[in-house]
């Protein structure tokens, strides 16, 4: 970030939530960069940008869609790089059908289930002679490929998105067509344009609420800050990830970075803010539902019975890249975790693994758990009953369990719940009506355990101990090593086959003279080593030394070379000034310590810098291979003329300007053939709850949301529907630099519960007048799942904001106050208010944005709390059913239409 | 200048003036509000190092501002202030008259307004100041109108590094964050009336209470012209799990963490502050780093920075804290124009004397007279 010429810090209060991190910001800063924040309120991090623009929560994809709109109009893109480096020049199938012709959905999309079949966004194949260059016959046409239709996909393959790893979808080839002309109607170009031709600057003004000359000023900056000789950077955090479309926000503008050149260059990318200090290392070694270490998916039941079923859904061998190696990394991971009972004789144990019967997220869980069908808990690092959406529905969840384990440094709301939560307060339930028994154990701090953080930009950094743990206080490391110990000891003796996983597990980590275990005999084992041959025992040095023969051992290849020669990297710790502006050796960063992904990108398909301004790695023609400030990203000696075999498959496959070699064609997606269960191109749809309708198409919302229609989670009616009126404004949730995410590390802390010791809304003075709010005294705030009571901030750092010519007030709350006896400062949950929608690619949550009303004085006491949102749910003749459509209704020749972009691979062979 | 003189008023080193041999050189901070995100890491930092009890849990409502100021129990206070467009205005305004004057320094924004009318205080805009650039009308319009200038214009008020102009239309809204310290004044009031020499000056040339010598007079308080001394009060809300608050009654702040200092550290503050905006060093390095970094605002067309405290011939002989300020002291809650409680003394001392003298004239002449 240091490196960039303009910041947009969007989606992300960076200063108050990555202070740390924004020493980056302030860096670039002091060198001249411009920062534009762009934000529903004015934060701390507007106090520092340049320029801070007001937009109105979950708009997002209509502003970057502009500025993408802007940019292809006005020919500001960079057009070497966008035609070499990105699909941009890429042909689709003629089955595919844009929203705007469809009033909102794509082709595929199937109404009854709201998921799509995405076999008709697929790339047109090519006729097998290589597929550069071959499209432009003059009057920008190319032949029409030969073959069928239907290729890179699988028919049976509804949008399932837990069933992929970061792979995103296979393809079945790289054999694309391409008109770099950019000309052919259906080039991936010409699709971009005219999907957001009516994203317009005035879209912008009408949906958003930032005026006309405030959108050119943001366009100007971006435009006049990329190119060859600069670079724009992007950063976001939770204010793009959680909504129903969140993946999608994210995708947006990585497209409008691809199109800028912005990718794999100093100064550019999109920074995902990562929230906590190792949240980046809980994906890389994941402690998600459908990932295994490294982003290998977790095997679906029934869909991937074998090893070779598995790989096979994760790359095509004749696709390019370097996932075609899955079966390297699966075969070294299951020996990482099986030893020597993992042979290639029993797929080295593969079906040790479970099985995904479904999506097994966190609210799929909160609601098994009301239905019974989950007996037992851990919560670790969490705080469901206060941090997770829906906080009623989370401790009603709780209160279903058996037994609840909890594991942490106080006693957090999510262990006390039972004794003195809200819905005991309201008398809803009582401690004698709650069987869960809760178990809590002390967990050690960071300082009373050794290991690493992996952070936002994927560097590994070791910490030492410092302390050791007092009385029984554990690491997570000690705990599951000696539940493994004792669960294991009780099966010693056990025949039965399902014991065998556990069994035959590798539980021989070393201890230290106290019992602790060595946590960097872990990191050992995760980098990996050589089983057999001569090099036996040794530890891997990289990942491309990885076998699928069982050979190898290593618990997450990305994070291969950690320990390379025996060295644990991610304590290298040499200062900034002692080395050169990219410091490698300070920690270590996935993959190969590489600190900007896909940097081939920074030089030009030839392989000379774009500049000498932002000169990075390049290829070096008396040395045959690439060089540069950072490990290149790319096949190594790989010229940049190098055009390979089409029948090639794997890393051979990539061409020498192939920067994305990740990607199976070895280009950054513009349009997303597969992987995006919601659509190919970004579509701004409204949120689940929003008091606006949307202009841009008949479809309200995300139709692939997903939707939980449940009496415990009912939603206000949006837009013109009648009742929208009852819970007229926007709300939406946020941290402060004061406390951190549910409180558990800050609210029992005194001196930082003393600087933000009250839960409090943020209110426009406009909105203050209209409903009598005073600064300083109570309000009450009511949705249509809760009412929670804040103490009142008035100030202009929130503004209204004119949206379709009408006034919209936005609610600012933060959410880290839980109700509870045991902290230094107790308040009502803002979570409370949301209910449970999720985005369909990753299954988060809409917690950034929804409808409420809001009223002068505390909340009711006692019973009269449910009476109050029953009476609001009454006024506004909300039901089960009111915003769980998945389609709007449409005119019938759309429907129609829809109707036959669904079948038409049965029908008449794609004519449409 | 004399020695009693250079020990109230003027430029000095106070440590040698205390008597330290071989001093290590005078110690401060540089605390550059400009790049202040308001994160109370100092705050917090400071409490933990000093072990501080609380000053108590409740939200004021002032925007995030929970710990009101300077006292017994915050000794490092971030301050935040909203300011509406034409506030930054004035800002701007003022700080360009600042630097017409050639003062960027304490008192000079007390004497540019009071020769001008009343000074600028909370939402008032301030007079013009007469022979001194143009009404603050004029120059509203001025910036305003500075969104529809050409870039060639614009780059008289300092360029990126691509060339694009730093300074745009005023913004409409802005937020201050600063965070305030002890100032370590080079004439100390608080010392200079101390009658148990619990407050003495160290090598550094700082400021240093001694709790257990302090009797909780109280003079000290009344001394500092910066109200950042106090005495604990007994409604002080522990930290401590035996419920214990020290010192109780006795005189508190800001030590410039001593202690770290006599072990080669930086203070706690400076230690933990991510963007720098506390920079902790030799005094004279501090007034440097000042003075440069204000003339680069200047230079990229912020007129409004200026900095308090780096004038050695203000009424405290200037402050071992120096600070950037992006408008007016009093919007962040400082005296325009600090004067040492004691700095008068001899002139004090003079009339009382002069007095003195006269009353025994008069004794005299009545006397005289009576006899007559």
């Amino acid at each position: 970030m240091a490196n960039a010429d303009c910041i947009i810090i969007e989606g992300s209060n960076m200063a108050e939530c990555h202070p740390v991190g924004f020493q980056w910001v302030s860096e670039a800063k002091a060198r001249g960069a411009r920062v534009i924040h762009i934000d529903p309120r004015f934060t701390r991090t507007s106090a520092i940008a340049d320029t801070h623009v007001p937009i109105r929560a979950g708009s997002d994809v209509v502003l970057l869609g502009a500025l993408i709109n802007h940019v292809l109009s006005n020919d500001l893109y960079f057009r070497d790089y966008v035609v070499a480096y990105t699909n941009a020049a890429t042909l689709v199938n003629e089955d595919f059908v844009d929203t705007e012709d469809l009033d909102g959905v794509f082709s595929g999309y199937d109404p009854q289930t709201g998921k799509y079949d995405m076999s008709s966004w697929a790339y047109a194949e090519g006729d097998g002679n290589g597929g550069d260059g071959n499209g432009g016959d003059g009057d920008g046409k190319v032949e029409e490929p030969g073959g069928g239709d239907e290729h890179g996909s699988e028919k049976s393959d509804r949008a399932a998105p837990h069933s992929h790893g970061a792979a995103g979808a296979p393809m079945e080839h790289a054999n694309v067509v391409r008109d770099e002309t950019l000309q052919h109607p259906r080039s991936v170009f010409q699709i971009l344009k005219r999907h957001y031709a009516r994203y317009t600057p005035e879209m912008v003004n009408d949906l958003c609420g930032i005026p006309v000359h405030q959108f050119h000023e943001i366009a100007k900056a971006i435009a006049e800050n990329s190119g060859r000789e600069r670079t724009t950077c992007f950063a976001y955090a939770l204010g793009w990830t959680q909504h129903s479309l969140g993946a999608q926000f994210i995708r947006t503008a990585a497209i409008l970075q691809l199109l800028m050149g912005n990718m794999g260059r100093p100064g550019g990318g999109i920074m995902a803010l990562r929230g906590h200090a190792s949240i980046q290392g809980s994906t890389d070694i994941p402690t998600l539902f459908n990932l295994l270490p490294g982003y290998l998916p977790m095997p679906m039941v029934g869909q991937h019975d074998t090893l070779e079923e598995y790989l096979t859904s994760i790359s095509s061998p004749r696709q390019k890249g370097f996932w075609t190696e899955a079966d390297a990394y699966t075969a070294s991971l299951l020996k990482a975790w099986w030893g020597d009972a993992a042979t290639a004789e029993n797929d080295f144990c593969f079906d040790y693994l479970p099985r995904l019967s479904g999506a097994h997220g966190t609210y799929q869980s909160t609601m098994a758990m009301i239905d019974d069908e989950v007996d037992g808990f851990f919560v670790l690092g969490q705080n469901p009953a206060v941090g997770s959406a829906h906080g009623k529905m989370q401790r009603d969840a709780l209160s279903h369990l058996k037994w609840l384990v909890v594991r942490d440094f106080q006693l957090i709301e999510t262990a006390t719940f039972w004794r003195d939560g809200p819905e005991v307060a309201s008398g809803e339930t009582s401690p004698e009506e709650i069987d869960t028994e809760v178990f809590f154990f002390p967990a050690a701090n960071h300082v009373e355990k050794s290991g690493t953080f992996t952070q936002t930009q994927r560097m590994l950094q070791w910490h030492h101990q410092a302390i050791r743990p007092a009385d029984d206080v554990q690491s997570e490391l000690d705990f599951f090593h000696e539940l493994g110990v004792r669960i294991r000891e009780r099966l010693k003796d056990s025949t039965d086959e399902r014991d065998r996983p556990l069994l035959d597990l590798t539980w021989d980590y070393p201890t230290d003279e106290h019992g602790e275990v060595d946590a960097e005999a872990v990191l050992r084992e995760i980098n990996g080593y050589h089983v057999t041959g001569e090099r036996a025992g040794e530890v891997l040095d990289k990942f491309v030394d990885m076998r699928a023969d069982g050979s190898t051992a290593g618990g997450c290849w990305i994070y291969t070379g950690v320990f390379a020669g025996g060295i644990n990297r991610s304590k290298n710790r040499v200062p900034g000034q002692q080395q050169d502006d990219v410091a490698p050796e300070w920690g270590w960063a996935w993959p190969m310590n590489r600190r900007v992904l896909y940097n081939r990108a920074s030089a030009d398909p030839q392989g000379r810098p774009w500049s000498e301004r932002k000169k990075y790695v390049w290829w070096d023609e008396e040395q045959r291979k690439w060089v540069g400030k950072d490990v290149p990203d790319f096949p190594i000696d790989r010229d940049p003329s190098f055009r390979p075999d089409p029948d090639a498959g794997g890393p051979a496959a990539i061409a020498g300007d192939d920067p994305f070699i990740m990607q199976a064609d070895g280009k950054g997606w513009l349009f997303a053939p597969k992987g995006m269960v919601d659509g190919p191109l970004p579509t701004h749809y409204e949120a689940q709850e929003s008091p606006v309708s949307n202009s841009l198409y008949t479809q309200q919302s995300n139709p692939s949301r997903l939707i939980y229609a449940r009496k415990d989670n009912l939603w206000s009616p949006s837009g013109t529907q009648p009742g929208s009126d009852v819970y007229p404004f926007v709300f939406t949730t946020y941290r402060l630099t004061e406390h951190h995410t549910a409180g558990g590390m800050s609210r029992w802390l005194p001196y930082l519960s003393e600087l933000q010791p009250e839960m409090f809304c943020e209110v426009s003075p406009q909105l203050a007048q209209e409903r009598g709010l005073v600064n300083g005294d109570w309000a009450t705030i009511i949705s249509a799942r809760s009412a929670i009571e804040a103490r009142v901030l008035v100030t202009d750092r929130v503004r209204p904001l004119t949206i379709n010519g009408h006034t919209v007030h936005q609610i600012g709350l933060p959410y880290h106050w839980g109700v509870g006896k045991d902290a230094v400062v107790e308040g009502d949950g803002a979570n409370d208010l949301l209910g449970v929608v999720l985005d369909p690619n990753v299954q988060i949550q809409e917690s950034k944005v929804g409808s409420c009303d809001i009223r002068p004085g505390r909340r009711p006491r006692g019973e009269e709390l449910p009476r109050l949102v029953a009476e609001y749910q009454s006024r506004a003749g909300t039901t089960v059913e009111t915003g769980t459509e998945h389609a709007n209704p449409v005119p019938e020749d759309i429907r129609r239409r829809r109707a036959a972009t669904l079948t038409s691979d049965e029908s008449e062979g794609g004519s449409s | 200048m004399s020695y009693l003189q250079r020990q109230l008023g003027g430029r000095t080193d106070p440590a040698q003036d205390a008597g330290w041999q071989d001093a290590p050189g005078r110690k401060g901070f540089f605390t550059d509000t400009s790049i202040c995100i308001g994160c109370k890491a100092c705050e917090v930092a400071c409490k933990e190092w000093n072990a501080i009890p609380l000053d108590g849990l409740a939200l004021s409502a002032n925007s995030y501002d929970n710990t009101g100021d300077l006292g017994a129990s915050t000794w490092r206070h971030v301050a935040f202030v909203e300011q509406d467009a034409d506030r930054i205005a004035a800002a701007r305004e003022s700080g360009r008259r600042l630097v017409e004057l050639g003062m960027p320094g304490v008192g000079a924004p007390a004497q540019a307004a009071t020769q001008g009318g009343a000074p600028a205080g909370y939402g008032v805009l301030p007079a013009p100041v007469e022979d001194h650039g143009p009404s603050l009308g004029d120059m509203l319009t001025e910036t305003r109108a500075f969104e529809d200038r050409s870039p060639e214009d614009g780059a008289s008020h300092g360029t990126t590094v691509d060339g694009t102009p730093m300074v745009g239309a005023l913004p409409e809204f802005r937020w201050l964050m600063a965070s305030d310290v002890c100032k370590h004044c080079t004439h100390a009031g608080c010392l200079d009336v101390c009658p148990t020499g619990a407050l003495f000056r160290s090598e550094h040339g700082t400021v240093v209470v001694q709790a257990d010598i302090c009797n909780g007079c109280g003079y000290c308080v009344g001394a500092c012209p910066f109200g950042v001394i106090e005495r604990r009060s007994d409604a002080s809300t522990t930290v401590r799990g035996d419920g214990h608050v020290p010192n109780i009654g006795i005189a508190q702040k800001c030590t410039l963490c001593y202690d770290r200092l006599q072990h080669d550290q930086t203070p706690a503050c400076a230690q933990t502050c991510p963007t720098t905006s506390i920079r902790f060093g030799d005094r004279d390095d501090m007034v440097e780093a000042a003075r440069a970094r204000v003339s680069q605002l200047h230079e990229q067309g912020f007129t409004e920075a200026r900095l308090y405290g780096a004038n050695d011939d203000d009424g405290v002989g200037g402050t071992g804290s120096v600070f950037l300020l992006l408008d007016e002291p009093e919007v962040y809650g400082l005296p325009p124009d600090p004067v040492c409680a004691t700095s008068r003394l001899p002139e004090m001392f003079r009339t009382a004397g002069y007095a003195g003298l006269g009353m025994l004239g008069a004794a005299a002449v009545a006397f005289l007279g009576g006899r007559s």
